[in-house]
């Protein structure tokens, strides 16, 4: 689904991602782990294609396709999705009409019909249910004043919604209490499918106990050095970053 | 000849046309003797450093337009009208009224013309009591006050709810090359009554235009009038609107200016609280592109306790478009309790646009609210980048980040139809078809 090889990214002339390699199949959770500026943020934003990064060298390809050069609404419409770390606040729009209009214009942009306003609601009643998110919320200024939790909810909410092939959890525990990082995964868990993928960017092994990844992939100054399975996350959370760092140096 | 001294010597021929004993014979004389000495206001002046008129006063206008040889059809003009309510209306085509296009009433309420109010004897005491009561004798009021004679004339009695807004019309079709239009509305509503009204100025050529507008609204006590000025004139179009507002005691009066077309525009906006407990809303959207100029000048005048006035100006300048606000707030020493409210934010789109925004509060009184607030700023890119990734594209996405920007403002439009008109005309403003709903 996602094939990225060996890319080299950042801002002007200089790599912030400095050689990645990563594939993800349909199915798949992968968890990318590493210190805080690693590169974890850059990367998420690089495969959603925000502008200020460039793609200096490499491969990143999107069910076969080269999206290097696509819009971020482009690779939106192709079933890319990201939570993001930071959500904006835009006041003057509603969580509802946003999402509408999000829908509306993929769809759109898929030569498809707006979706019916019934259809459209009742998905949103659905989905709002099932992350326990309270209806006079989506009737709010999209991330206004909402708290760290409240945004990091209405992302994943944003998430049922779209229903991506893929998506890119950016710190989504960041900010969250226990009970909402179990309604999150618990969110995430339910829109895992054979034919999706996800991957989880954390600082932290904790989000990974709810949403369980296949693979773990460690991100040390842009470029991943170590992958394994779940019990690499464990070891990580017990020993740090540091011995990465000293077995790196070593080699 | 320069158009002071072409405006001057015609006054005089234009003034024997007319008869010794209408009520503001006197008024004229002496409006024309003040224009005279002062001239066009110039860049020296501080209320106009930043709206130059001097390029404008370059063209020949005709003074006296000739009328157009032929009648306008309503399906000419049609979209000009709001349309899915019934409304009353005050049409004039190069100042000369039209009773074809008009839909007028004297049915306990008058909803007419200046000239017949002029005329008769019947509306003397109301204009021996308003007319030019409330207008500053600067020099463009003063022009227009020597050559008023034609306009809306609205006078609502005490309590009466007018159902239908009363659309104020004056078109120009271009009959001259060049034409100078001075129209002149008075309107008076009673103690306890309701209005809501729309104007604007729409020229139907490319013939340039200048239009040097005079309104005078008088809100007795408890009165509530909503005023909706639509400004979106073609590019070859000018216009000077000074507006004069005086508020009796509990009296509630909103101006919305929706400013997206003409080439160069100034509001002039003067609101005067006369009474206690007296409630003033004055807010605008400007969007501009290419060269167009909006200057809104605005004074809210608080001479009596427990009241309050609020601004929200919101200016979205792309091209070379440049913009100004200028508001000023004066607070008198026995006006305490004041809740006094402006905000001007802006967004430059283009590096070539400019806007001067200049926030002048002159407070004289110790025990009041009064707060400030002016932002100018581009489109927040993070926020763009938000939006897309959602999959709304950029050109929809940056309509959708304007919308958001100005819609506090179109929430406050009360005319469900008005309100769909200006979304559209909006919408088209930026270049985008999506009918957004927020």
């Amino acid at each position: 689904m996602l094939h990225i090889e060996n890319l080299h990214a950042g801002v002007e002339e200089k790599d912030i991602l400095k050689g990645i390699n990563l594939d993800v199949k349909p199915g798949e959770v992968h968890a990318i782990m590493g210190p805080n500026g690693s590169g974890k943020s850059t990367f998420a934003s690089v495969i959603s294609g925000k502008e200020e990064f460039e793609v200096h060298k490499g491969i990143m390809e999107f069910e076969g396709e080269d999206i290097t050069e696509l819009d971020p609404e482009e690779r939106a419409h192709k079933g890319l999705f990201l939570s993001f770390q930071y959500p904006v606040e835009i006041p003057g729009v509603t969580v509802t009409n946003f999402i509408k209009t999000a829908i509306n214009e993929t769809r759109k942009a898929k030569g498809l019909k707006e979706m019916p306003a019934g259809e459209m609601l009742k998905k949103i009643k659905e989905k709002a249910d099932m992350l326990e998110i309270d209806r006079k919320f989506l009737s709010r200024s999209l991330n206004e004043g909402f708290s760290g939790g409240e945004k990091k909810r209405n992302e994943i909410f944003q998430l049922a919604m779209m229903e991506p092939k893929l998506a890119i959890l950016d710190e989504t525990d960041s900010g969250l209490d226990i009970d909402a990082l179990k309604v999150v995964a618990n969110g995430v868990n339910k829109l895992k499918s054979k034919d999706n993928a996800i991957i989880v960017i954390t600082h932290y092994q904790r989000l990974l106990e709810y949403i369980v990844p296949d693979f773990v992939h460690v991100l040390v100054d842009g470029k991943i050095v170590k992958s394994g399975d779940k019990s690499l996350a464990y070891e990580l959370e017990e020993k740090g970053y540091d011995w990465i760092k000293e077995e790196m140096k070593a080699v | 000849m320069s158009l002071k001294d072409k405006l001057v010597t015609s006054y005089f021929a234009f003034e024997d046309n007319l008869a010794d004993d209408s009520p503001i014979h006197t008024m004229r004389n002496d409006a024309i003797k003040n224009f005279e000495a002062t001239g066009f206001p110039t860049k020296k002046d501080e209320e106009w450093k930043y709206t130059s008129l001097r390029s404008l006063l370059k063209t020949d206008y005709s003074i006296f337009p000739k009328p157009l040889d032929r009648t306008i059809e309503f399906r000419e003009v049609k979209n000009y009208f709001l349309h899915d309510v019934d409304t009353y209306k005050i049409v004039f085509i190069d100042g000369v009224y039209s009773s074809f296009l008009s839909e007028t009433t004297h049915d306990s309420i008058d909803v007419c013309l200046l000239s017949s109010a002029l005329a008769k004897p019947k509306y003397k005491p109301v204009l021996e009591a308003y007319f030019n009561k409330a207008a500053k004798k600067d020099s463009l009021s003063s022009l227009n006050t020597a050559f008023a004679k034609e306009g809306a004339y609205i006078h609502i009695p005490k309590h009466k709810e007018v159902e239908k807004p009363i659309e104020i019309i004056n078109f120009s079709t271009g009959t001259e090359s060049a034409a100078l239009l001075q129209p002149r509305n008075l309107v008076v509503v009673g103690e306890n009554s309701h209005v809501q009204i729309i104007e604007r100025h729409q020229s139907l050529s490319e013939n340039p235009v200048f239009t040097n507008s005079v309104t005078e609204v008088f809100a007795e006590k408890r009165a509530f009038v909503d005023y909706y000025k639509i400004q979106n004139d073609v590019s070859t179009a000018s216009l000077i609107d000074s507006t004069y507002i005086s508020q009796e005691r509990e009296s509630n009066c909103r101006l919305h200016t929706f400013s997206f077309g003409g080439k160069l525009t100034r509001n002039n906006l003067n609101f005067y609280q006369k009474g206690e407990r007296c409630n003033s809303t004055l807010n605008g959207i400007t969007i501009l592109e290419d060269k167009q100029h909006v200057d809104h000048n605005t004074l809210v005048h608080h001479t009596q306790p427990n009241c309050e006035s609020h601004q929200d100006y919101k200016g979205i300048f792309d091209d070379a478009s440049t913009g100004v606000f200028n508001g000023k707030v004066l607070v008198d020493s026995i006006a305490q309790k004041i809740d006094a409210f402006q905000q001007n934010n802006n967004i430059l789109i283009s590096d070539k646009a400019t806007i001067n925004s200049k926030p002048q509060l002159e407070i004289f009184a110790d025990d009041v609210a009064c707060s400030h607030g002016c932002t100018i700023g581009q489109l927040d890119e993070e926020a763009l980048f938000y939006l897309r990734s959602r999959g709304i594209a950029q050109k929809e996405a940056r309509a959708l980040l304007m919308y958001a920007f100005a819609n506090n403002v179109l929430e406050s439009v009360k005319i469900p139809e008005l309100k769909r008109r200006i979304n559209k005309l909006i919408a088209e403003k930026i270049g985008v078809s999506v009918g957004f709903q927020l």
